[in-house]
């Protein structure tokens, strides 16, 4: 066990003068990688568990950068999403046996022409990009398949999600920025946008709803153009529940609604459309102010709050990770430099040697340069796998972008239910103060009659949107929780795994380093 | 005396030199206890210097005076003076940032350099005869500083050196007017390749150790890293549950501890490694020093032979037209002549000096240059190490945790 240069290294060893502390060489075990990663603790359990990969890298030299690679091996499942882990396969640790996958890449973008809307003759241009996917589950009906998608499809894709999957932790998207023409051809922005694209669809193929969606199977496999809703209100988007009411009055129709359905807005009677429009307003309003929302679910405020601090935290580790990375970068960067100012001065000493000991010196130096320029390298590799694991953090911050997301759901839920509530209560009380005053009015009042005709059949509507509101609450709680529970469940083994990953990477680079400096 | 191996003081802790076996002569000395003394502007630093030795000039075999750093700056500038052709030991340099001028770190280094450069100079074979060692070591503070207000301004200048300097001046006229613009300089094969060879040393050397200095910087920013991630890293773990809380809390403390070995190492890189490599430019330095006054020498031993040919082959012309002149010109032949030979003596000296030097220097420096690349070595692997460990400690409790 061990690799090429081990027997040279040992002879070294031997080879150094008495008054050298050997607090290195006493312990045999760091003079080879293999012992590196085990330590000397009873429990070998853990080299068992060191993946394959690694283990066929001990038979290999060890050039610094074959190490990394090859430890890494067992991270990244498919080259093509460019090292990300969220390719949608199930990854707990409990591993089933057929695992599915659902595989989404973002590439080519194409500058394309769009006739049709432009005021500017020749047409605006916009770019599009290829989204291809790879995938064995069923409703795909498919194992791989390309469209061609441009950014507004992408948005209307989100908005799609964020109305049908209310109270979830939907996948925040990529940033519209507000970029002129001239500015979208760069090349940078091209590829920074193609990477966000690519990883906001591989979040979304990560989360066990979303992945089986309609909006997002449409988005990845049908080539017409995933059309432009106009930007409902925000109010309106309350009012899901609330719109398949007529249908559901009207038609009785139950179920999954034909797909093109789902991206037309509903039809209904004027009436209904007057009395939900009049709705939507008051809620609007009450949305204006500020929300007086009273959640009363204790367990919900708690899990919230800690929500609420793991953000804060998170954010705080990020912003030290990042100067953490940065030092160690600056580190690798010095001791560079300080290598190839020896290199130099080796160079010096070799060619102009008059005397014996400029050749002794000559030998020193070179190896101080060579110790120096090889610990540089490993410093960037460290800082390149430190980065990689450290993503899991920004995931983790996106992830909360998310979660706000769904909080705010439930709160406007819960809203919506308490003014369609009071809506309710004012309603009946206008009734009263109607029947009340024809009452006086010997044979009824024929206006105020048609008036409470009227009324009534408001709070029927009213009484319906409040069963539909009260109804989605109730889902948009549940969401909430079963999101929770999922969040808890896959930080546990994400943040596990990342700890792992970051301990290791160090341990490896520390022990290289060690062999750098150590057969002097 | 037989002391080639110099120790580093690494801590003023040191306080005084050893005593070797009596028999043998020793000199030996030793810079420490730096205390600010004066106010404002005008303050200071000065260290106790205690010599002990058995030479017979010496006043006794212990002898305890403080100096400060203008003391030694006298001292060097008259080796420098008196002993041409050897390389006079670097002094620290005088920091100009004034608030830096204070700081434990630099008082620090600084007198470890003090104490470096005069034991150098105890024990040169030459310059620890030196009489102005003598006073350095032993004369009273009054006495010290009256002897270092001395030394400045032109008007404390031997009447030997004003007449050498107006002849200087002479002999460049007489050239311009003769139409001699020929350099004088010294081309030998050998002596070009010194040159060039010292010029460059200290070229790559000051880069070296601008980056040395700058990986002392870099050791501590990554401590101060460490610990700010450790800290953030901790309360992390506060807001998680079991075990992800603990693992988390587990990384900070370690990264804190680790926070510390990387200040520790800024601290040794410094002193063992970047201040040997500033001290070797400093010598280098002096080298050059040397090397331009052997240029002088040599330039002097030149014009004054050229110069005292002219006057031969005047007093030929006068001797033959039996001219009143001769006497006179005769007796500035003999002084010119006399003059001239000094130049060459002085010249030849220095040459023969800096030789030995050279193979001194280059003796001491090997052994020097090679204790700090080890030690450099040697702490970077110890630090790395000592850093796997800390890391691979926290694996087993990781390992146990994520199979749960």
């Amino acid at each position: 066990m061990g690799y090429e240069n081990d027997d040279s290294e040992q002879a070294h060893n031997d080879e150094l003068p008495e008054e050298m502390e050997t607090v290195v060489l006493d312990e045999p075990s760091t003079a080879t990688i293999s012992e590196a990663l085990s330590s000397d603790s009873p429990s070998r359990v853990m080299s068992s568990r060191i993946p394959n990969s690694f283990n066929s890298f001990l038979q290999t030299p060890s050039s610094a950068e074959a190490v990394f690679r090859s430890f890494d091996g067992d991270h990244s499942h498919d080259g093509e999403l460019n090292g990300h882990n969220s390719s949608g396969e199930t990854s707990t640790s409990s591993a089933l046996s057929t695992t599915e996958y659902l595989r989404i890449s973002v590439s080519d973008p194409q500058k394309e022409q769009d006739f049709a809307n432009s005021l500017v003759p020749g047409g605006n241009t916009y770019y599009t990009y290829l989204v291809t996917t790879r995938t064995n589950i069923p409703q795909f009906g498919g194992f791989e398949f390309s469209v061609r998608r441009r950014f507004r499809e992408f948005v209307t894709l989100s908005d799609r999600l964020l109305e049908a999957y209310r109270g979830f932790f939907v996948p925040v998207r990529p940033d519209k920025s507000m970029v002129e023409g001239q500015v979208m051809q760069k090349q940078g922005f091209l590829e920074q946008r193609r990477v966000e694209l690519e990883k906001y669809l591989s979040r979304l193929a990560a989360h066990p709803l979303i992945k089986r969606s309609d909006e997002l199977r449409l988005f990845l496999q049908v080539e017409w153009k995933f059309p432009l809703v106009q930007t409902r209100d925000v109010a309106s988007r309350m009012f899901d529940g609330a719109v398949k009411l007529p249908q559901q009055l009207f038609r009785e129709t139950a179920g999954a609604l034909d797909p093109k359905e789902a991206s037309q807005p509903a039809r209904v009677g004027s009436d209904l459309l007057r009395i939900f429009k009049e709705l939507r307003q008051s809620v609007a309003n009450a949305w204006g102010k500020k929300p007086a929302v009273v959640e009363e679910d204790e367990e919900f405020l708690d899990k919230k709050k800690k929500v609420l601090y793991l953000e804060q935290q998170l954010s705080n580790v990020s912003v030290q990770a990042e100067s953490l990375v940065k030092a160690q970068q600056d580190m690798g960067e010095t001791m560079g430099e300080l290598g190839m100012a020896f290199v130099k001065l080796t160079n010096l000493e070799t060619k102009e040697a008059t005397y014996e000991f400029q050749i002794a010196r000559a030998a020193d130096m070179k190896y101080v340069a060579t110790a120096a320029v090889k610990a540089s390298r490993l410093y960037r590799e460290l800082n390149g796998q430190t980065i990689k694991y450290l993503a899991k953090l920004h995931e983790y911050l996106e992830l909360m972008l998310a979660i706000n997301n769904a909080f705010l759901d439930r709160s406007n839920a819960l809203l919506t239910l308490q003014t369609l509530l009071s809506e309710l209560s004012s309603l009946s009380s206008r009734i009263e103060k109607l029947e009340a005053a024809s009452l006086k009015v010997f044979g009824g009042d024929r206006s105020k009659i048609r008036k409470i005709e009227e009324l009534k059949g408001a709070i029927t509507v009213t009484e319906g949107a409040k069963d539909c509101a009260f109804k989605e609450y109730e889902q948009i709680k549940e969401n909430n929780k079963s999101e929770l529970e999922r969040l808890d469940k896959e930080k546990h083994n994400d943040f596990l795994g990342m700890l792992k990953g970051l301990i290791v990477n160090q341990v490896l680079f520390s022990s290289l380093a060690v062999t750098c400096f150590m057969n002097f | 005396m037989e002391n080639t191996e110099q120790p580093r003081s690494i801590s003023g802790s040191m306080q005084s030199p050893r005593s070797p076996p009596s028999s043998q002569p020793y000199l030996s000395v030793s810079v420490s206890d730096p205390v600010k003394l004066g106010n404002g502007v005008q303050s200071y630093i000065s260290y106790r210097v205690i010599t002990k030795t058995n030479f017979p000039e010496y006043q006794g075999p212990e002898k305890i005076v403080i100096r400060r750093y203008s003391d030694f700056v006298w001292l060097r500038d008259r080796l420098s003076e008196k002993y041409k052709g050897i390389f006079i030991p670097p002094l620290p340099e005088k920091s100009a940032v004034e608030k830096f001028r204070f700081s434990a770190e630099f008082i620090e280094m600084r007198r470890a350099a003090l104490d470096i450069f005069v034991n150098r100079i105890a024990l040169h074979p030459e310059l620890q005869q030196s009489e102005d060692l003598r006073t350095f070591l032993q004369a009273d503070e009054e006495t010290m500083e009256r002897f270092r207000f001395q030394e400045t301004g032109i008007f404390m200048k031997k009447p030997a050196d004003l007449m050498q300097m107006f002849r200087d001046v002479q002999s460049k006229v007489s050239d311009a007017v003769l139409g001699k613009e020929k350099p004088v300089e010294e081309t030998t094969p050998e002596y070009e390749k010194l040159k060039h060879y010292v010029f460059e040393l200290e070229n790559h050397l000051s880069e070296a150790q601008k980056h040395a200095y700058r990986l002392v910087k870099r050791h501590r920013e990554l401590g101060q890293s460490l610990l700010d991630f450790g800290k953030a890293v901790k309360l992390l773990g506060a807001c998680e549950g079991e075990p992800t809380g603990k693992a988390f809390s587990d990384l900070g403390t370690k990264s804190e501890l680790l926070s510390i070995k990387l200040q520790k190492e800024a601290q040794q890189v410094l002193m063992n490694f970047e201040e040997p490599l500033k001290d070797y430019v400093r010598y280098v330095q002096s080298i050059k020093a040397t090397i331009a006054e052997r240029g002088t020498a040599f330039k002097q031993h030149c014009e004054l032979a050229e110069t005292t040919k002219l006057k031969e082959i005047n007093l030929d012309k006068l001797m033959l037209t039996r001219s009143d002149k001769v006497g006179e010109a005769e007796i500035e032949y003999r002084e010119i002549k006399a003059e001239s030979e000094e130049a060459t003596r002085r010249f030849e000296r220095i040459v023969k000096r800096m030789n030995e030097e050279i193979v001194r220097f280059q003796e001491q420096k090997t052994e020097e240059m090679g204790v700090a690349f080890h030690q450099f070595a040697k702490g970077q692997a110890r630090l790395a190490n000592g850093i796997a460990d800390a890391w691979r400690a926290l694996l087993p409790k990781l390992e146990a945790s994520s199979s749960v």
